[in-house]
């Protein structure tokens, strides 16, 4: 058979399961074939995993109007090396991502620049104001996967409420950044002994907790009148939310919910540096929390890893901790700061973490999911499980060149990332890219 | 910085030094013609136990004890980035007025003239004394600054890579003046 | 000449973490010695002649700001002074460009007070010059615990076994932290005492009750914190007729302590809010010794942190 790429002696890793050593070979935007072939470019791939390509619910990429901090391009590029083959933007841009003709700007946009491919979110409400809904109908033609006021919280029930039901009439899911404005006061991070102990005003695990209790109750309401919403939890971060999503999904209520990389491997102890860097929201947690989390990924509680890439420029992240701007950047190193972590120091099963990172994240977007097997989508990862380095934030394609794992030695570094069959990033074949 | 020493031999017994303390005491009588306005300010840690010496000495020989006083040099230093150390500040107490006094600033070693200068310095920010005399039990030479002491014990040439150490009843439980090598690294 | 070495100390400080029992001691010990030259008539000594020393405040003080110039001058220091807010829009300075900015003077040492915790930290990475923390937001003021120390040693002898009770809002105020840090290492117990939603749930090296009587019983002394009108403000209190009610340290009250207890107060002082205003004038009050050994405590604060060290190049 006759193809475009051929990897040799490659191993398989999908999130259904390890299927070991194959040839694959790649031609017109899919897998042609796990029994090898011809092919012109031939990558040498022993020692090498092929997995479907990652996907992001939760990337802020700041385009339109804060391009000082990520754009399209660099944003993309950072995910390709990543691994990512599909993210999804985050609509709290300046202005803010509410109309059909934004969400295809962006689209056209993305595919121009020929990296990741791009999912625009769109704001549930006309400019994330939380009062008036914003257009589902148009913005899902236009390309739009999931609609949220991320960036701001759902404050009025009966607002989100509309929304879910709204949204639920075109097939779109809807996204929430679950955190009580209330209990959360103005804390720059968990409230707790660090916090007191530091004398800074601290956000408790319970604002994130009533938030999530709330939208499921809301949830169930719309449910109650007939219709199918789906509702997807943002960046859970306490084992009490946990909790409540898995009660919540025991019982059948159609709700998904994601982890950051930060808030598996980080704890609220990082905050004794005073270092901005790990001022995040919601906040790192304490120790007891991250365990559930990671108890909660592995049974599949949480679906998906969501990245909540949220870049800020150097000199904004190195203001005080009053001051500086929440949020951490992590695209280029998710897949392989978690698959050192959790695969590698943990146990976690490899199939379960591509599940996390594939099947997980595409299922709660209502997008197809990609297996490794012939006719799929050859939108794909080439990863490296050794050659250990350590991160290098002068290096990331990102213009957030700083990291809270920075110097950290990871394995799994992505080495090839394909969308269609065509390789928008190679780390050490630059001859393979178009 | 801690330099390693080793003993080198007994410059001046007990006997010795309690006789050149005498003859300081009464020089420094003579230079002052009696003990009125007169007064002794003792320089951190030696300087301090001979000064109250002579004090007893001349209220012995002239019927009056002259006041005293102790003075810390620490913070009047200008070597101190040399030596990197944080020297302990330690107590300054003149308990009287030195305006119009002749002040007899007591000091073990006179050496490079550093530390009198220092003292002349603080004495001077202190009050206005009508003059100041140096009485140093060893005057070792290698002055680096115009500084000559009044009233000297003992005239000791040493060179640079040697130790004078002054012990005192009071300090060390004996009287006597030691010279020590700096061991060469 | 011989000098004893004292020991040696960390190159700033931002709070007592990087401090021992003997350093502190060593300072406080320091401290005294700078009190004789403070009650000489020319109270100046050349000990940190050439140095330059920055006093930085992001955050207006002006009392403060004053009593460390003094010190500095008193050692004979030459200082330099920034005030002004942290700007962090596009177009305004940011701090970090003002501490750039003094860098290039030629500074030696920095003191530096913000409303946000963790500045000295950072500046600290950013210049790598001796930083004295004047205040960080609600975390940290460990000259004003060293001075309180020391008032406190000078009227007591010793603070060993001591109960010392703070009262106010214990939350918000980097005085309570640095006071619960530094005063069990020289072994007094602190308790610390306010309304419920201006305590914080924990605080290392207190106990914390909202029974002003347990705090005050029995108390070797007594620190009174100054209460903020903001506070009525974001609705933390409901009202400053019941915060008197409940946590007002009176005559009455301060009778529950030790006989002649002390009384403390960081300053500026809310007469007849956080404290009856005629014990501001009684003779257990120390308010006026905490000012002047102010001056003592950053004057061996500056010393210990300069000298033996290089000047900068300008």
């Amino acid at each position: 058979m006759k193809g475009e790429i051929l990897f040799r002696n490659v191993r398989l890793v999908d999130g259904r399961d390890d299927l070991g050593q194959a040839d694959v070979l790649v031609g017109e935007g899919r897998i042609l074939s796990l029994a090898g072939g011809e092919a012109p470019r031939v990558v040498e791939a022993r020692g090498m995993v092929l997995s479907p390509g990652f996907c992001d619910p939760h990337a802020h990429l700041r385009e339109p109007g804060q391009e000082v901090k990520e754009d399209l391009e660099s944003g993309l590029s950072a995910a390709a090396r990543g691994g990512y083959t599909d993210v999804v933007s985050m609509p709290n841009t300046q202005p803010v991502v509410d109309t059909p003709e934004a969400v295809r700007a962006l689209r056209e946009r993305a595919v121009r620049i020929g990296q990741a491919r791009l999912h625009p979110a769109a704001a549930l409400t006309q400019g994330q104001e939380g009062q008036l809904l914003s257009e589902a109908r148009g913005l899902r033609e236009a390309g739009a996967v999931l609609l949220t006021d991320d960036g701001r919280t759902n404050e009025d029930a009966g607002v989100l409420a509309l929304g879910l039901r709204y949204a639920a009439s075109w097939g779109l899911v809807v996204a929430v950044h679950a955190e009580d404005a209330g209990l959360r006061r103005g804390g720059v991070m968990h409230e707790g002994a660090v916090s007191f102990r530091l004398g800074l005003p601290g956000n408790p695990g319970y604002a994130e907790s009533a938030r999530i209790a709330r939208d499921l109750e809301v949830l169930r309401y719309v449910q109650s009148l007939g219709q199918h919403p789906r509702l997807h939890i943002q960046h859970l971060s306490t084992r009490r939310g946990l909790e409540l999503v898995r009660q919540a999904k025991r019982e059948g209520l159609p709700v998904s919910a994601e982890a950051t990389p930060h808030h598996l491997t980080l704890t609220d102890e990082a905050l004794q540096s005073l270092d901005p860097l790990y001022k995040v929201a919601p906040p790192l947690r304490p120790r007891a929390d991250v365990e559930a989390l990671l108890e909660g990924l592995l049974e599949g509680s949480i679906d998906c890893i969501g990245t909540d890439h949220a870049p800020h420029t150097p000199d904004e992240k190195a203001l005080d901790l009053l001051r500086a701007p929440f949020g951490i950047p992590n695209l280029e190193l998710a897949w392989p700061l978690l698959y050192t972590e959790l695969v590698e120091k943990r146990g976690f099963p490899l199939p379960t973490l591509v599940a996390r990172f594939t099947d997980g994240p595409r299922r709660a977007l209502g997008l197809a999911p990609i297996h490794l097997e012939e006719g799929a989508e050859a939108s794909l990862v080439l990863w490296n499980p050794a050659g250990a380095r350590p991160v290098d934030p002068a290096a990331f394609a990102s213009k957030a060149r700083y990291s809270p794992w920075a110097g950290w030695l990871l394995s799994g570094w992505p080495q090839l990332t394909l969308v269609e069959g065509r390789v928008v990033f190679s780390a050490s074949h630059p001859e393979l890219l178009y | 910085m801690e330099r390693k020493i080793t003993f080198k031999s007994k410059l001046l017994n007990e006997d010795e030094v309690r006789r050149a303390l005498t003859r300081i005491a009464h020089e420094v009588i003579e230079k002052n013609k009696g003990s009125e306005g007169l007064c002794f300010v003792g320089i951190h840690t030696r300087g301090i136990s001979l000064a109250r010496r002579l004090v007893d000495l001349i209220e012995r020989f002239e019927g009056r004890r002259v006041p005293m006083g102790i003075l810390d040099i620490t913070l009047y230093r200008d070597d101190l980035t040399e030596i990197g150390l944080q020297p302990k500040v330690r107590e300054t107490r003149i308990p009287f007025d030195l305006s119009g006094k002749a002040v007899v600033l007591v000091d073990d070693v006179l050496y490079t003239g550093r530390t009198a200068r220092a003292a002349l310095d603080a004495l001077i920010d202190l009050g206005r004394p009508s003059r100041i005399y140096l009485a140093v039990l060893i005057d070792r030479g290698h002055r680096e600054l115009p500084i000559r002491a009044d009233f000297v014990g003992k005239n000791l040439p040493t060179a640079r890579s040697e130790v004078v150490k002054v012990k005192t009843q009071e300090d060390d439980g004996e009287d006597a003046v030691e010279l020590w090598e700096v061991e060469s690294t | 000449m011989s000098a004893s070495a004292t020991p040696t100390f960390p190159p700033h400080l931002l709070d007592f973490q990087d401090w021992s029992r003997p350093q502190i001691e060593s300072l406080l010990e320091t401290a005294r010695m700078m009190q004789e030259v403070l009650a000489r008539p020319v109270k100046k000594v050349p000990a940190l002649m050439g140095f330059t020393v920055a006093t930085v405040f992001f955050e207006p003080s002006t009392r403060t700001r004053i009593s460390f110039e003094l010190a500095a001058r008193r050692m004979s220091a030459d200082v330099v002074s920034f005030s002004g807010a942290m700007s962090s829009t596009a177009k305004g300075e940011t701090y970090r460009d003002t501490l750039r900015t003094l860098e290039q003077m030629g500074i030696d040492a920095y003191i530096i007070r913000a409303d946000a915790a963790g500045v000295c930290h950072q500046a600290y990475r950013w210049l790598g010059k001796p930083i004295l923390n004047a205040g960080d937001g609600w975390r940290a003021h460990p000259t004003q615990a060293l001075l309180d120390a020391f008032t406190l040693l000078e009227r007591l002898g010793s603070l060993e076994g001591k109960k010392i009770a703070i009262v106010g809002d214990i939350l918000h105020s980097r005085v309570a932290r640095s006071n619960a840090e530094l005063l069990p290492l020289l072994g007094a117990t602190v308790v610390a005492c306010g309304p419920a939603t201006l305590l914080p749930a924990h605080l290392p090296g207190a106990h914390l009750t909202t029974d002003l009587r347990e705090a005050l019983q029995d108390a070797d002394a007594v620190m009174v914190l100054r209460l903020q009108k903001e506070r009525m403000d974001k609705g933390l209190l409901p009202s400053l007729p019941e915060y008197i009610a409940a946590y007002q340290v009176t005559r009455a009250r301060l009778a529950w302590a030790r006989p002649q207890a002390p009384l403390l107060h960081p300053g500026p002082m809310n007469r007849d809010v956080e404290m009856e205003g005629i014990l501001a004038e009684a003779p257990q009050s120390l308010v006026e010794r905490q000012v002047a050994n102010g001056q003592a405590v950053r004057m061996a604060v500056l010393y210990h942190l300069l000298v033996g060290r290089k000047r900068s190049e300008g």
